[in-house]
């Protein structure tokens, strides 16, 4: 119970944190927030109203408690510039990502991990040497012409891919949000249609994010695998005769699985920050443009809801993979 | 045991109806699918909507009270309104409307909804209030000041007596959008006349309802079955966020957009190579320009102001850099608005610029900066800038920041060079005239924060000029008082014009009917149709 008690207070000062340093940082941001909603033309009067109805004519202390004390009532504000509450624009923009990120580092892993211990298993041969180039062009190559090259070629030219968007624009309303996850909304509904469309529009923007999470993964595993394959407890797996699929991917894979974890949730949290040039050129409605956006108006409740949210995933993967730990090592449980 | 074959066969059967599915998925044949960037769309309520994709959106919902050819800008002909005219002391305006205008939920449309649709914009007091204040109307006289004689004929009376054709034209604009009353008193809320509810609903009488719209996403637009100007000839119309150009670009043509709004120079020459894709062209009243700013010592020489003049490549650039997505036009009232002037004295003139700056004891040059939003085309309009500045000694240094990071600093004045673009508020040359002419009061306290105010620029001269033109009745008489203005304006303001917009929408032959305005809310969805 204390250890719970320890942890919520832990992650409530980190939050804390987080919004005050955005706060901080978005007051010395030369843009002024006024005009995001009233535009260039209003005049001095309603310029002059506008701004005191967003408490910007407050000392920058007073702004930052009336925003806490909104929070510690459970409400996030409204956004200046989608006119909606926070809480339901990120309710609408979070699953967009959730779903694009939870895709890519699924990719990420089922591709990143196997690639890294077949590389590990043959160091310095071909296979090592592919991966490396794989995972050079993958930290090297920015994210937005990939992005452009990936639907010019499988969506433009060849056709195999759907284009940018959630879904087919014709079928959007035709099944009722539940999750937000159009996937599972779809099959919940048992719509087909819906399933099929989004799962072809999910495709490249996933396979792209997967790609540079599975460069990611691919070369932590890989390193990680060549250290474990120096310890003498493989070299006994080796001399009592286990065959070579055992000891690499039983033993030397067993015990990298920890940090391999903390490598996995890292990638995962990155992606589900958002990632704006991605969602930006597969016109993806996520929280990577809801919060760049806001950030570039200055819609500081939107930013700071945002912020709070990505903060709040970033904790909960955190604590996850500690809880996954006990599970994947005997020794720490 | 099971028996593989009927299993695989099953398998096989399954991937080909999926592969059927894929090739099938296209857009319903009564739906449009515009790609568009709409970021800009704050609310969809009349009374708040200035920006450019919210005024186009409303443009489909709500009707006006008047219209006008973009041709011959000086014909003014009805659109709710049948008639309409004003009394001999220039102050009382009666507007008559049709009998037969019905509003999306059935109801008639009565002078009573076009009296509340102008109160509200007062009592709201949102961006586009500044333009009906200038004929005197406040919160506490608008309701007596705008009102309904009968269920035909709405009272307008001004405090200040204007040029009639100048209320006319703000008739025509997107803030003279006639809501229904008693549906958006039906969602008022808290004393907002309905506002909340109409930043995401409608209540109009145009040919389409909203459905939907979702900040970011898309909006949605569903027609209405029996609209009373004759309906659309489509059954929908969805319009997507999609900020790239590239990806448009795409999504046309691969058939998963009938239409794609912002494409650049580059998409654009791409695309003329495919015989599937022609492109709408229509002049907007949106100019490019840069201001000096006069509180910087060198700027405000007047042969310093006419020097830069003459370092502008203006159709190099045009034609070069922005590859028919602007044309040259040097004066402040665009063509397609009363008044235009197509006049233009300028062009790159290297040895008479360095005359000039040698004239104003500047031989040897000086150094300036200049504040531009980054991105496609301005850092390119800059850059051109910059290299034809610098053959006459002048040594630009391009300051690239965000749209709103710019606008922030030119607002507040601490700009040197400020390269941007400004539209008409409403179609009529005052509009433009008031911006770039008139401020009388300089303190940062000013009512207005004109493009004059901006870069700190009086000329009294032009001002008295601005405001007799402002107030003649005859429209002939006053479209030449404003081309001899602009002709004085172009040699001694701290402002070069250089380009209008032209606006493009790139589309399939197998479809056609947008009317592109000039002006976001004078562009039409109605007559989009596709043909089979």
């Amino acid at each position: 119970m204390r250890a719970m008690l320890s942890l919520g207070a832990k992650a409530a000062l980190t939050l804390f944190g987080l919004l005050l340093v955005t706060f901080l940082i978005a007051r010395v941001v030369p843009i002024d927030p006024v005009l995001a909603v009233v535009g260039d033309r209003a005049s001095s009067e309603t310029y002059a109203r506008v701004r005191a109805e967003m408490g910007l004519d407050r000392p920058v202390a007073v702004q930052f408690g009336r925003y806490v004390t909104m929070l510690a009532e459970g409400d996030l504000g409204q956004s200046a510039l989608t006119r909606a509450k926070v809480a339901d624009d990120i309710a609408r923009f979070f699953p967009a990502t959730l779903e694009l990120a939870t895709v890519a580092t699924l990719i990420g892993l089922v591709l990143g991990i196997p690639a890294g211990v077949i590389a590990a298993a043959r160091h310095n041969r071909w296979p090592d040497h592919a991966l490396r180039l794989v995972s050079l062009f993958g930290y090297s190559v920015p994210v937005f012409w990939l992005g452009l090259m990936a639907l010019l070629l499988f969506y433009a030219d060849l056709g195999w891919a759907a284009g940018p968007g959630r879904l087919d624009p014709w079928l959007e309303d035709v099944v009722r949000p539940r999750s937000g996850l159009l996937l599972v909304d779809g099959v919940l509904a048992g719509n087909g249609t819906v399933v099929l469309s989004a799962l072809r529009h999910l495709a490249l923007p996933a396979a792209i994010l997967g790609y540079y999470s599975l460069a990611y993964i691919s070369r932590m595993t890989r390193s990680l695998m060549l250290e474990q394959l120096n310890q003498d407890y493989i070299a006994v797996a080796r001399a009592k005769g286990l065959s070579e699929t055992r000891v690499l991917w039983c033993h030397a894979l067993g015990n990298v699985l920890v940090p391999l974890a903390t490598v996995a949730t890292l990638a995962y949290a990155q992606l589900l920050e958002g990632s704006v040039l991605t969602e930006t050129v597969f016109a993806w409605p996520g929280i990577g443009r809801y919060i760049t956006g806001s950030l570039l108006s200055l819609d500081m409740n939107a930013v700071m809801g945002g912020t709070l949210v990505v903060g709040a995933v970033f904790i909960f993967l955190n604590l996850l993979v500690e809880g996954l730990y006990g599970r994947l090592d005997p020794r720490l449980r | 045991m099971i028996p593989r074959r009927p299993l695989v066969l099953a398998a096989a059967f399954a991937v080909l109806q999926v592969a059927a599915t894929i090739a099938v998925a296209e857009i319903p044949a009564d739906v449009v699918v515009m790609a568009k960037q709409i970021d800009d769309i704050v609310s969809l309520d009349p009374a708040e909507a200035y920006e450019f994709s919210d005024e186009e959106a409303i443009a489909n919902l709500y009707d006006h009270l008047l219209d006008y050819d973009p041709v011959h800008p000086e014909v003014i002909r009805g659109a709710l309104a049948q008639s309409w005219s004003v009394a001999g002391d220039g102050l009382s305006y009666r507007v008559v409307l049709r009998p037969d205008a019905r509003f999306a939920s059935g109801r008639k449309v009565t002078a009573e909804d076009a009296a509340f649709s102008l109160r509200r914009i007062i009592l709201l007091d949102m961006t586009p209030a500044f333009v009906l204040r200038q004929f005197g109307f406040t919160a506490e006289n608008v309701a007596q000041r705008i009102r309904a004689e009968n269920a035909a004929t709405l009272v307008i009376d001004t405090t200040v007596k204007v040029a009639p054709s100048l209320l006319y034209y703000v008739l025509t604009s997107s803030i003279a959008s006639v809501v229904d009353e008693a549906e958006a008193m039906a969602h008022a809320q808290d004393g907002d006349l309905g506002h909340r509810w109409l930043a995401f609903h409608s209540a109009g009488s145009g040919p389409y309802r909203l459905k939907t719209w979702r900040p970011g996403e898309r909006y949605v637009l569903d027609a209405v079955p029996e609209s009373w100007g004759g309906g659309a000839h489509n059954r929908q119309v969805i319009v997507l966020d999609v900020p790239e150009p590239a990806t448009q670009r795409l999504l046309l043509m691969r058939g998963d957009a009938d239409y794609a709004r912002d494409l650049d120079k580059d998409q654009m020459a791409a695309l003329s190579r495919d015989p599937a894709i022609v492109f709408d062209r229509a002049l907007q009243a949106m100019q490019t320009y840069f201001a000096l700013n006069q509180r910087n010592p060198f700027l405000r020489r007047p042969q310093v102001i006419e020097a830069l003049k003459y370092l502008v490549d203006y159709d190099g650039i045009a034609k070069g850099l922005l590859g028919g997505t602007r044309v040259v036009h040097q004066s402040f009232v665009p063509d397609g608005i009363l008044g235009a002037d197509d006049g233009t004295p300028f062009h790159l003139d290297l040895a008479r610029a360095k005359a000039l700056l040698a004239e104003a004891g500047l031989g040897a040059g000086f150094d300036v900066t200049l504040d531009v939003t980054a991105g496609a085309p301005w850092l390119d309009i800059a850059q051109a800038l910059q290299a034809s500045f610098g053959q006459a000694g002048v040594r630009l240094s391009i300051l690239p920041g965000d749209e709103k990071e710019t606008l922030t600093k030119y607002r507040a004045r601490r700009h040197d060079i400020y390269l941007g673009e400004w539209g008409s508020d409403y179609p009529d040359p005052h509009s433009n005239a008031q911006a770039f002419v008139t401020d009388d009061d300089m303190s940062d306290a000013a009512p207005l924060h004109t493009l004059a105010w901006r870069n700190s620029w009086q000329d009294a001269n032009l001002a008295r000029r601005v405001e007799e033109a402002e107030r003649e009745g005859d429209i002939a008489r006053r479209a030449i008082l404003y081309r001899d203005i602009q002709r004085d304006h172009q040699h001694v303001a701290p402002f070069v014009l250089m380009f209008q917009d032209v606006a493009i929408a790139a589309h399939r032959r197998t479809i056609d009917g947008l009317v592109l305005g000039p002006s976001p809310d004078h562009t039409l969805y109605a007559g989009i149709e596709k043909r089979r």
